[in-house]
């Protein structure tokens, strides 16, 4: 150590560190690459760095993952794009590796690489790359090579570009599953590169070959190829040469190809056009909406809305609202759910008679779905349902909805209602609310489960943000108030935590006369946990009142607390004081 | 292929002389059989160039064949002395590890068993090699690596070097500075944007890492599936596609991405809504070995199904069944716990499934749902005992089956370390039974004095000689020493069978 300059030996220890058999050191001294680049300076890191990490590849997946991401940013430490070819040998060795994170990421890294560097060197080395490991004996290093014909073909010259083409075609057909996979995921990305002529000619072919494999997990992936190829075909190619595809895979044996296919529908839709949408896709959706799987039924439902944007409101009326009518009480709850979550953006798209005559009843029906995630996702949709169908028909039938959610026994269910509460109230108004609502939020205080109350008292809070101080004086306040003689001290140290909500929305005028006396008097509780949230409250009530109130009431009683028997109590009583000793220093 | 017809072949295939390769864990006389060294599961790869076992300790030991790759290996020095001309598949220990540990379930109070149910070999990738191993609740997927010894050496920092014995290489010089940075400036404190002087830092060097000739067997975990499974695990299967693996238990089956441990699909749930209503249980499941949307799974009242994923997502429904008609005068109390299969395996090319019950192996076309295509007797001579063997408990035993990788015979174990192979090509009279011994054929029933005929409606007909209870030395059979593991190399006619805590092979 004595021979190591001292500003060196952080450095040292890093490049040793490389090789330690302590992961977490190799794993920092990898996140430190750069670190150790700008020590060498960039020519040693060329020579040197680098090629001592291209023979660290037997190394543990999270540094060879560390390592892989790392070097993606490393131009600016091998002296800029004309030297960046020298990153690739490493990068290609990741390439290979049988952990798939890491081989992503490795490629991931190389196409960042790949896009700055120049012309001549991407033909020199990024394309010879490319093809090693096209033809590598591991299918790991194939899957890798899928993803980097996007970045080697526009660059690569008009015989070259046949031979990319051609590999590509190759690995299309590969004996092993798993490069077809990868094949097929990035044939969007490499056909956005290819020339039209080819594109009709060669991707096409590769891509009818995909859409036949026997294996379902590549058929799966060429439907989100449809998608991507469809964008860059002119339309009449697109309808000629996509469309029977997309609608082939719509009735594909497998429920996962049918199941992409309703997933993507509406980027499909997109892709072959409105006209084509209009006269082909609508049966093909509609046969989707009736599939017998209730998995692909619950992706065709979730695009309800979207894929009736499409349309112009005769077709939805005519084929796509039955079928809507169908889900609605289809056997799977999962499939009303995804219904209920989507169904009242049709609204629009069908106008208002139509709304009022046939999608009403049908959210009506879901409004009283025995199962309560679709009765919420109705109601989490409440401002569009008002939009609709206006707040009088709204109030009869959501009402009792809300109160069976309100009560339902699952306390997840009762979670989700009251963060809707407060949506509700700005949306029905008060005097809706007055009747109705205003007993459930009180209700909720006194529920068994904490996260209930807790909710609870939040919901209070901003119900009086919504309404105003003399809404919540006159229908909050009171009644909360009076739930702190309740005999259970933890009903009582929520409206402790419901007071210390709601103070600084009523302002330092009611918190002092009607909210801190409540408060006061809870310090001469029997039960210490009820005293010390006293002490924690008082501390929070500090800032909002006069400084001639504390030094009058609230440090007295802190005082008093600071002395009781419990521990916790004199803790929490002594550290309130501190607090208001500062702010009283400070101002 | 087409139809319902069993394959054809001119003429049925020369019964195989079967002869003593090798053994591994050979028990000397009177040696007492650990339970942890029980053989619990063998495998071999798709290559055939591998074999691995797992025990009821938890541990999985390779095999890798050396005949091949290899020559001149003491052990086939050794062993292969008496026949030097023909060559077989010669296999050699090549590692083994813990790959489970007993655990306990405090939720349940439960014990879990270390103890290998099946082993199953994945894709191999860059020279390492890859298995999935479970016991009754948790899978576990293992890469087996070779790796070169290393030595680092020549550190920056090295008390041993730096003790000012003139090494240059670990001598670093002060820093010069080109463009007036400041070298003083304390580097204690290394920051992303802290500047270096813009020479470089000459003495800095990479350590050194030296390979040697030596190289060391590494199996790591590289994942596990676990908290899947409220019944014990009986199979896992791989699914062709290279990315999905199945596992059973007996009420349910549960498809898994073998990057994903922490979720699996359930595809597959008996369960019935009250416990008391179950009368039947999962007994073994297998993917088809081409086809990534088939896979069948067999019950313990004897019936196979064979499912489509691509049907729906829970797959209740089974696209087919296969079900054994036993003669209805027959039925006594042991007929449905007789019935139960033990195990079933896929031929390679998908079309048949051999099935293996208490009595007999069953050959099933899965384009032919009425019945088996071949029937092989294998228990027949202990159907008067049944009484007894419900008594021990060894009406419950698990026996394994396997078929050759051409397809043409089938083998499965039997009490007193004996196994059984068949000719299942039509017209094959091949009925031979083989004791895991070093001399096989020592206890080989007499031959068939009447000839078969396998015709497509002689497919229920029961075939094979019965193995006599007493044997021709007069020893009777022997429920403790039961073959229930053994499996056919995938390429050649070549057998790996577990006896106990040993590991015999044979050839033909």
């Amino acid at each position: 150590m004595a021979m190591i300059d001292e500003p060196l030996y952080p450095i040292a220890v890093l490049i040793d560190e490389l090789k330690n058999e302590d992961i977490q050191l190799r794993l920092n001294s990898i996140r430190r690459l750069s670190t150790i680049a700008r020590a060498l300076g960039e020519e040693r890191t060329r020579k040197e760095l680098i090629p001592f990490l291209s023979e660290n590849n037997d190394d543990d997946d999270e540094v060879l993952l560390a390592m892989a991401e790392e070097l993606g940013v490393f131009i600016p430490y091998v002296g800029g794009v004309e030297h960046a070819n020298v990153l690739l040998p490493p990068l290609e060795t990741l390439c290979t590796v049988e952990e798939t994170c890491v081989r992503d990421k490795a490629v991931e890294s190389l196409c960042r690489i790949g896009a700055q560097m120049r012309e001549p060197d991407l033909v020199e080395s990024f394309i010879p790359l490319v093809k090693r490991l096209a033809a590598g004996e591991w299918f790991t290093a194939r899957v890798s090579s899928c993803g980097l014909f996007h970045i080697a073909y526009p660059s690569a010259p008009e015989t070259l570009k046949t031979e990319l083409r051609a590999i590509y075609s190759q690995l299309c057909q590969d004996d092993m599953p798993m490069v077809r996979r990868s094949a097929a995921s990035n044939l969007g990305k490499f056909a956005a590169t290819v020339e039209a002529a080819h594109l009709k000619a060669d991707i096409m072919s590769i891509f009818e070959d995909l859409t036949q494999d026997d294996q379902d997990s590549v058929r799966l992936l060429a439907v989100e190829g449809c998608a991507a190829l469809g964008k860059l075909l002119e339309p009449q190619d697109c309808v000629a040469h996509i469309l029977p595809v997309i609608v082939n895979f719509s009735q594909d044996k497998s429920w996962r190809v049918r199941y992409m296919v309703a997933n993507q529908l509406y980027e499909l839709c997109e892709a072959v056009g409105p006209e084509p949408t209009r006269s082909d896709l609508v049966p093909a959706y509609v046969r989707l909406l009736r599939d017998n799987e209730a998995e692909v039924r619950i992706a065709a439902a979730g695009k309800v809305t979207k894929f009736c944007r499409i349309l112009n409101p005769e077709l939805a009326i005519q084929h796509i609202l039955p079928c809507v009518k169908e889900l609605s009480s289809d056997s799977s709850q999962h499939v009303r759910s995804a219904l209920a979550s989507v169904i009242m953006g049709m609204a629009p798209v069908l106008g208002k008679d139509a709304t009022i005559d046939q999608l009403l009843p049908i959210f009506l029906s879901l409004l009283k779905d025995e199962f309560p995630d679709v009765r919420l996702n109705i109601i989490s949709k409440l401002d569009q349902v008002n939009q609709v169908i206006g707040i009088d028909l709204l109030s009869q039938s959501l009402l009792p909805a809300i109160v069976e959610l309100a009560e339902d026994r699952h306390w997840r269910v009762r979670l989700a209602i009251i963060e809707y509460i407060p949506l509700l109230a700005s949306q029905l108004g008060v005097g809706f609310f007055d009747d109705k609502l205003g007993a459930l939020c009180m209700q909720w205080l006194k529920d068994k489960v904490y996260s209930i109350r807790d909710a609870a008292a939040n919901n209070v809070k901003r119900l009086a943000e919504e309404f105003g101080p003399d809404w919540a004086m006159q229908h909050i306040i009171p009644q909360v108030l009076d739930m702190i003689n309740n005999p259970h001290y933890l009903y009582r140290m929520t409206i402790l935590h419901a007071i210390s909500l709601l103070a600084p929305v009523m302002g330092p005028e009611i918190t002092c006369s009607k909210l801190l006396p409540v408060v006061i008097n809870a310090a001469k509780d029997r039960v210490p946990n009820i005293k010390f949230n006293v002490a924690k409250v008082l501390q929070s009530l500090t800032p909002i009142v006069d400084q001639s109130v504390v030094d009058k009431t609230i440090r007295p009683c802190l005082v008093e607390l600071s002395e009781d028997p419990d521990v916790d109590v004199r803790f929490f009583a002594s550290q309130a004081l501190q607090a208001s000793d500062q702010i009283m220093m400070s101002s | 292929m087409n139809g319902g017809e069993v394959k054809e072949v001119e003429a049925p295939a020369e019964p195989l002389e079967w002869r003593f390769s090798q053994v591994f864990g050979e028990r000397t006389a009177g040696e007492e059989v650990q339970e942890v060294d029980i053989i619990s599961a063998i495998e071999f790869d798709k290559t055939g160039d591998h074999l691995a076992t797992g025990d009821r300790g938890g541990r999985v030991v390779l095999f890798e064949r050396t005949d091949k790759r290899d020559h001149g290996g003491y052990r086939r020095d050794l062993e292969m002395m008496d026949h030097p001309v023909r060559t077989h598949p010669e296999f050699r220990y090549k590692t083994e590890f813990q790959s489970h540990e007993p655990e306990f379930d405090y939720l349940k109070s439960l014990e879990i068993e270390e103890k290998i149910n099946k082993i199953r070999w994945c894709q191999t990738a860059n020279n390492a090699l890859f298995l999935l191993s479970t016991n009754d609740k948790t899978i576990k997927f293992w890469k087996i690596q070779e790796k070169k010894v290393k030595k680092i050496c020549d550190m920056n920092i090295d008390p041993s070097k730096a003790t000012g014995n003139g090494n240059p290489a670990c001598s670093i010089v002060k820093p010069y500075v080109t463009n007036g940075g400041c070298a003083d400036r304390s580097y204690g404190y290394l920051s992303k944007d802290f500047s270096f002087p813009a020479g470089s830092f000459a003495a800095l060097h990479f350590p050194t890492v030296v390979h040697s000739n030596e190289t060391s067997l590494s199996a790591r975990c590289r994942r596990i599936y676990a908290h899947a499974h409220d019944y014990h695990i009986n199979s896992i299967s791989n699914n062709s596609d290279g990315e999905t693996f199945i596992s059973a238990d007996d009420l349910r089956i549960n498809l898994w991405n073998l990057e994903i441990s922490n979720q699996s699909f359930n595809i597959v749930d008996v369960k019935p809504t009250n416990m008391e209503d179950l009368t039947e249980v999962i007994t073994s499941a297998e993917f088809h070995p081409t086809h990534c949307n088939m896979l069948a799974y067999s019950s313990s009242k004897g019936s196979i199904r064979l499912i489509d994923l691509r049907q729906s997502a829970l797959c209740d429904s089974h696209a087919k069944l296969f079900e054994g008609m036993e003669a209805p005068n027959s039925k006594s109390f042991f007929t449905e716990i007789i019935a139960s299969i033990s195990d079933i395996k896929f031929g390679k090319d998908g079309r048949y499934i051999l099935s293996r019950d208490y009595m007999n192996l069953k050959l099933w076309d899965i384009n032919m749902d009425s019945g088996p295509v071949a029937t092989f007797q294998v228990h027949e001579y202990l159907r008067p005992k049944l009484c007894d063997l419900y008594e021990n408990d060894s009406i419950f035993d698990k026996f394994e089956c396997c078929l050759s990788g051409d397809g043409t015979r089938v083998a499965t174990g039997s009490y007193s370390n004996l196994f059984r192979v068949f000719g299942c090509t039509a017209g094959s009279t091949e009925a031979t039974t083989l004791e895991a011994s070093k001399n096989p054929m020592r206890r080989q029933a007499p031959a068939p004095s009447r000839p078969r005929s396998l015709s497509t409606f002689a497919r229920v007909g029961r075939r094979g000689p019965e193995s006599p209870a007493v044997d021709a030395n007069g020893n009777a059979f022997d429920l403790s020493t039961k073959l229930l593991h053994l499996a056919w190399h995938p390429t050649e006619n070549s057998l790996a069978c577990a006896a106990a805590n040993s590991l015999y092979m044979y050839f033909a």
